[in-house]
């Protein structure tokens, strides 16, 4: 009789994926400006250090919030009996408000709606257990966040059936691709409960088109299925389209206290607008009673500390502090995107456009040996040991087409972000150097046209892929 | 259109432990604005040193303002998520389990796993430690709590070990034998035992006797041991190493190092209990079996201490002056309060189970019975909370299999509300029909006087 159960014993929690390998390859040389100028740049981690200024100079400011007070009357008692799931009204509220003027007010949400977790890992895994019976299947448009593999199927037992996306019109969702991947989910004998969105996407760094969310609105609609909207990145939207929040389509179409208006969930953290990780504040919001009182009852699992709860609602109930910091972090992503797009075109590499997020989707297809996955791991160990970088390939995103990778930019200095893309640059040339000098460098020079050709091809086709040029 | 699970009520939530809880929200006492509302007493939450911790914060403002030696930790705690936690916030874990193991038992923190509460330690370990349909064997009468804690997501089933008042409720050997003999009937594949110690709802901390029987238990069927440790830093009595964790009794039966049984041994510690601080989540698993501390690790991604609170811990506790001193006196006001309990209740010629632990007692009110059932048993319950107007749980409620039995907690109230408790139980019993009370007390008497000459497993006055 096995000792462990077999979650404990099996790999599902897909912690042997490349995703986290890279990172374990930065912990060993992790660079450092004077300790160890030539250590591996981490350019694989999704946070947001731009703007901690901000924060701190507030908590300086504001004294009370993190020393268990209010109007200078100790509430430390308070907090530290306070466990009751349905959290903290007042943090609640701070934070529905906080979620409605990211989405510019033009939706509103209500604080019997909301419930928290302890972060967004959380509040994926449980709605997984809400929504769905294991060995049923959510369907998420690749490429997609790895971390899914084990928050959406590790204990819950869940499958992930992927919706392919490719760059032949930037990895938007078509409605093909979700009838192909309902056809794969079929032939699996897999019941599909759902779609998972990520809006904006990581690692595309975009934001979802309102066809794209009216495609969703309507086979949900007629599959009679969920859709679950991640939106941990709806404050990193730093230039236009601009973030369309799913409750907004439905808004758009009437749907409220329809059915469909049930089915849609909402996730959101403040991770990532905030870069505040390590407090662990993620929420599932949802119009569907049933689902508000389950997720209430399981996040006894995941509570969120009182005392970060309290820190929190104060922070997030000044409300100019809050138009400043979405405002003044917009304008420095915006600025750190820019700088990172034109790097990388120094280097001749272009990326996804995007408007949103802490990384691009880069382009690295031209670099690699060949059109195969065993290329982009080879490309990929070579920027890891050698150029000492850490970006993310494509397929531990499960992306289809091998080339890409997920490169952040928003979880350094500028000047750590400058080395990077001058050791990018000075690999690319030396690529190019050793590629020409070699015999078949014939073939390059296709592979180049026919990249140059693609490029060609897509700006006539679509703006997106065509970066800053 | 939702999962079984969401759909389903194993969350346990519409048991009386949680109806009462509701009866009390509707009706609260204020000594001012509501003096005849209900007394909360069914909720085991230590207030009583509350002022220790808040001089201590007053005097170190920095564990709060997130800085150390004037220096801004802010944008390090901020990014800090890594499952592994806060090395210096487990540093100070395991140096406080130890010194409340009276430092017989050494722990390592890289076998601690830190998790938001124990609610999720004991999740997770369910989900390490079992498949769906499998079982744990629990001693009753048992914390509700754990019907959802450890059944609801991860599937598994509980089978009691029914303890009973004749012995003072603790675990024997044909207990256990018989809840195995239980779980093989109804086909379920049993992967460990279950325990709290000391005991919730019994306030009892367990004997080298039980915990070897436990033991031998566990080599012979080979299974796991989960030993909830909770409310270790609230033995009260002296001198408090009376506690006996479930690593002291498996290292003083001198077993090697490479038995497997080592790698069978799993401990659950909070914060919540000792320190009185279940709204900050800090849970933890403390496991031998590196296979355990590494699933559980990656699971405690599902429910991590915000690091926020990890650096608030981890500056308190190792303010070992003040964490020795907190402990010493939160143990002294625990047990005079106790004793109040105990004395006002025999007033009211109620009796509770002795105990030396915990934050509430358990209380004998058979006797109060209009018949020896859970219907009366119930009855007597809805009387309490409605006409004396004190929410207590029932030991239904922690499938206690003998009715009559009350969980009622001491901690979480001031000495003046307890005394208006005590006075209100008492005209309560006062008025129960004196016939039958006459009856009834004479045939305990009886067994009072019978149980005299042999041991006694109830509450004596201290200082006979």
């Amino acid at each position: 009789m096995g000792l462990l159960s077999g979650k404990a014993t099996c790999n599902t929690h897909g912690q042997d994926s490349s995703y986290f390998l890279g990172w374990q390859e930065y912990e060993k040389n992790p660079y450092d400006e004077v300790q160890n100028p030539t250590g591996i740049i981490q350019m694989g981690l999704a946070e947001n250090q731009l703007s901690f200024d901000l924060l701190e100079s507030w908590l300086d400011r504001n004294p009370d919030a993190a020393g268990f007070k209010r109007d200078g009357q100790s509430i430390f008692r308070e907090l530290a009996l306070f466990q009751d799931y349905h959290g903290l009204p007042a943090f609640k509220k701070a934070l529905v408000e906080f979620m409605s003027e990211i989405r510019g007010n033009k939706v509103t949400f209500d604080t019997s709606k909301i419930v928290l977790t302890a972060g967004a890992t959380s509040a994926n895994e449980t709605l997984m257990f809400c929504l769905a019976e294991p060995g049923e299947a959510f369907l998420l448009p690749t490429p997609y966040y790895p971390g899914f593999d084990r928050d959406l199927k590790w204990r819950t037992g869940v499958e992930i059936v992927p919706i392919q996306c490719t760059s032949l019109n930037g990895f938007q969702i078509t409605e093909t691709a979700i009838e192909e991947a309902y056809q794969l989910a079929q032939k699996r004998h897999l019941k599909v409960k759902g779609v998972l969105v990520t809006n904006p996407s990581n690692p595309l760094g975009t934001t979802m088109s309102r066809n794209e969310l009216n495609l969703l609105v309507n086979i949900i609609t007629e599959k009679n299925i969920h859709l679950i909207s991640d939106e941990i990145y709806s404050g990193t939207v730093f230039s236009s389209p601009g973030f369309v929040s799913i409750m907004e389509i439905l808004k758009d179409r009437n749907c409220e206290n329809t059915q469909v208006w049930n089915r849609v969930h909402i996730v959101y953290s403040l991770s990532k607008d905030l870069g505040l990780p390590g407090f662990r504040v993620g929420a599932i919001y949802s119009n569907d009673d049933m689902v508000v009182a389950a997720a209430t009852k399981m996040s006894s699992f995941g509570l969120v500390s009182s005392q970060t709860q309290y820190l929190l609602s104060a922070l997030l109930s000044d409300k100019k502090f809050t138009q400043n910091y979405i405002s003044e972090n917009k304008k420095r992503l915006k600025q750190r995107h820019r700088k990172l797009v034109s790097g990388l075109e120094k280097a001749g590499i272009s990326c996804l456009k995007s408007n949103a997020g802490l990384f691009c989707w880069v382009d690295m297809r031209h670099l690699l040996r060949s059109n195969t996955f065993e290329a982009e791991m080879e490309l990929w160990k070579k920027i890891v040991y050698d150029v000492k970088l850490n970006i993310s390939p494509g397929s531990s995103c499960h992306c289809t087409e091998p080339g890409w990778f997920r490169v952040c930019f928003a979880n350094m200095s500028e000047d750590t972000l400058k080395l990077s893309m001058q050791r990018l640059k000075a690999f690319v040339d030396s690529i190019t150097t050793t590629l020409h000098n070699q015999s078949n460098h014939q073939s390059i020079k296709n592979s180049r046209r026919r990249s140059l050709t693609k490029w060609v091809f897509r700006l006539s086709f679509d703006d997106r892929v065509t970066g800053e040029r | 259109m939702l999962s079984r699970i969401a759909s389903c009520d194993s969350h346990g939530q519409d048991s009386s432990y949680f109806l009462g809880w509701e009866a009390y929200e509707n009706n609260p006492y204020d000594q001012l604005h509501n003096p005849s509302g209900i007394i909360q007493m069914g909720l085991a939450e230590n207030q009583l040193s509350f002022d220790l911790l808040e001089s201590w914060l007053a005097s170190n403002q920095e564990a709060v303002e997130l800085k150390r030696n004037g220096e801004s930790l802010f944008r390090e705690l901020a990014l800090f998520q890594d499952y592994h936690g806060f090395p210096d916030a487990k540093k100070e874990l395991v140096k406080l389990m130890a010194r409340i193991r009276g430092n017989k038992v050494k722990f390592d923190p890289n076998k601690l796993v830190l998790t938001a509460g124990s609610t999720a330690a004991n999740e997770t370990l369910m989900f390490c430690l079992a498949d769906p349909g499998d079982a744990f064997l629990l001693p009753t009468p048992y914390y509700p709590g754990f019907d959802r804690d450890l059944k609801w997501r991860p599937g598994v089933e509980i089978v009691p070990i029914h303890c009973s008042s004749s012995n003072g409720f603790r675990i024997t050997i044909s207990a256990l034998e018989n809840a195995y003999q239980q779980a093989q009937t109804l086909n379920l594949k049993v992967k460990g035992v279950l325990i709290t110690n000391p005991s919730n709802p019994l306030g009892t901390a367990m004997t080298h006797q039980e915990l070897n029987h436990l033991i031998n238990f566990s080599k012979s069927k080979r299974i796991h041991i989960v030993s909830d440790e909770i409310y270790s830093g609230t033995v009260f009595d002296s001198p408090s190493s009376s506690f006996i964790s479930i690593m002291e009794a498996v290292m003083d039966r001198n077993i090697d190092e490479s038995d497997d049984l080592w790698s069978r041994i799993h401990i659950v510690y909070s914060l919540s209990k000792d320190f009185s601080m279940p709204g900050f989540r800090v849970g933890m698993i403390y496991s031998n079996n590196e296979r355990v501390v590494s699933a559980a690790t990656k699971m405690s991604s599902f429910g991590l201490v915000s690091s926020q609170t990890q650096y608030l811990l981890s500056r308190m506790l190792s303010d070992k002056k003040f964490t020795c001193n907190y402990m010493k006196e939160n143990r002294k006001r625990l047990r005079k309060r106790k004793e109040m309990l105990v004395s006002g209740l025999k007033v009211a010629g109620i009796r509770c189970l002795k105990s030396n632990a915990g934050l509430f007692c358990w209380v004998d009110m058979r006797h109060l019975l209009v018949s020896n059932t859970f219907e009366a048993e119930k009855e007597l319950w809805k009387k309490i909370i409605f006409e004396v107007g004190l929410n207590i749980s029932p030991g239904s409620s922690c499938h206690c299999n003998e009715p009559g039995w009350f969980r009622i907690c001491f901690a979480n109230i001031t000495e003046e509300t307890l005394q208006v408790a005590l006075q209100r139980i008492k005209v309560f019993a006062q008025s129960c029909n004196p016939q039958m009370l006459l009856l009834q007390r004479r045939s305990i008497i009886g067994k009072w006087i019978s149980k005299l000459s042999s041991s006694s497993s109830y509450d004596q006055e201290p200082d006979r």
